[in-house]
């Protein structure tokens, strides 16, 4: 983004826009290197640093770095276990994976000028896609035509099992829209109101008297970012944990 | 959103304008994040790097971190035992010491005792000796004191019968016997 320019005309939507930084294309397809997949590589590096590099040492007492690492794995290995049971824990690489990639793209996506990775609905499904493939087919792998009884509720009556089966096969399939919906939106939403936040100033700052009042949206700024460092956090949380349930459903489909 | 982006689409549509003009291809006001031709290369880039980190995690970082994790708890674990193992020896260690001073500490009154028992009975004997042998000297110098006595007063007598003799030669100027003196000295005594 050009400063001078942004300062001119305040776009909240301008920081979502995709820059071909090295265009090409395989078999037809438009494969871009672009300022998205630049912070994608980036999040992924922050994710190698943490995980790779700090614990290289494997040290019996850990430094900072190493610490953090080990906090990041237990708690995923926690959330795992808690939620999909020991069963569950193959799926642990997955779900660290994704989780620390969702993170620290968010992280990432909170630092001046940077790009949310994790702020485009079509990176978002894409995940949700996956993790819904994985838990269709697992399920399928592992019972059979039994993991249809994930729509069957136990002990309910026939009567009720007419309305109660097409709500249960419903609710499956908006898992995947309401799972990436719920990350890109909460993202989107957040730098968009930043970057709201922030063009008041500007506008305020070229208003002569009421200027002032430029230092106002400043503070709202201040405790925006805050929240949108919880949120980060809390969505990459959320994203995994629902992951969870859903692969625990794929390995107990019995309600 | 609805409302920051209708608010916002005057300017949205100027700055749709300029980027067009720098070559991009964009969609008249539509939202970046829905532009179809952005599809692509995202998922192709996010497959990549997605697919490599996955590799990463699950082939390198999280065997290694599990790895460090589990060291620890074992080495943990076997400190904790070596420690428990040098405690229980170090409370045998104190009991087996306190068996020891115990031990050396009833020898020890033991031989005191003994050693009084022998002084006393050494102490016992010498006295009885020291008494034995007083009165043996007592005894003896009793028996020189008597016949020291019966010694001077048969002395006595003689100087008597002497003193006699010599008194009636003066007087009378006749010898007399003095066996016979003696003897009469001796039966009028």
């Amino acid at each position: 983004m050009n400063p001078e320019e942004a300062a001119a005309k305040p776009n909240p939507i301008e920081q979502f826009e995709l820059h071909r930084l090295w265009p090409f294309e395989i078999n037809g397809v438009e494969t871009s290197f672009t300022n998205a997949s630049l912070f994608m590589l980036l999040a992924a590096l922050g994710v190698v640093a943490l995980m790779i590099l700090a614990t290289s040492k494997k040290a019996i007492v850990p430094g900072r770095v190493q610490a953090m690492a080990e906090m990041l794995y237990e708690f995923v290995a926690g959330m795992v276990r808690q939620t999909a049971g020991t069963e569950g824990m193959k799926f642990f690489p997955f779900v660290f994976t994704l989780f620390a990639f969702i993170l620290i793209a968010n992280l990432i996506g909170l630092v001046p000028y940077s790009y949310s990775v994790t702020s485009q609905i079509v990176v978002t499904f894409a995940f949700a896609i996956v993790v819904i493939t994985l838990v269709v087919v697992y399920g399928l792998y592992r019972h059979g035509f039994g993991f249809l009884n994930l729509f069957v509720p136990h002990g309910v009556p026939l009567p009720v099992l007419v309305v109660l089966v097409p709500i249960e096969i419903i609710s499956f399939l908006s898992r995947p829209v309401s799972l990436s919906v719920r990350l890109f939106a909460n993202i989107l939403a957040g730098h968009i109101t930043l970057a709201v936040f922030g063009g008041f100033v500007v506008m305020l700052l070229g208003a002569g008297v009421w200027a002032a009042l430029a230092p106002v949206p400043i503070l709202a700024i201040v405790a925006l970012y805050a929240l949108e460092l919880l949120v980060a956090c809390l969505q990459a949380f959320v994203f995994s944990v629902l992951t969870c349930v859903y692969l625990n459903d794929a390995i107990h489909p019995g309600h | 959103m609805a409302i920051i982006s209708s608010a916002f689409a005057a300017e949205g549509e100027q700055t749709t304008h300029e980027t067009v003009g720098a070559g991009e291809a964009h969609h008249e006001g539509v939202f970046p994040p829905f532009q179809t031709e952005n599809f692509a290369p995202q998922i192709f880039w996010l497959v990549v790097i997605f697919g490599l980190l996955y590799v990463l995690m699950s082939r390198i970082a999280l065997p290694r971190v599990g790895g460090i994790i589990e060291n620890r708890g074992a080495k943990i674990a076997s400190d904790l035992g070596a420690a428990r193992e040098m405690q229980s020896k170090a409370q045998a260690a104190a009991a087996a010491n306190d068996e020891n001073l115990r031990r050396r500490r009833d020898e020890a009154q033991g031989i005191g005792r003994e050693a009084q028992h022998k002084i006393a009975a050494e102490t016992a004997r010498q006295r009885a000796l020291a008494e034995s042998q007083a009165a043996e000297k007592i005894r003896a110098a009793d028996e020189r004191i008597a016949s020291a006595k019966t010694q001077a007063l048969a002395n006595v007598e003689q100087i008597a019968v002497d003193a006699a003799a010599s008194i009636v030669e003066k007087l009378t100027g006749a010898k007399i016997d003095q066996a016979a003196l003696a003897k009469h000295a001796t039966s009028s005594n």
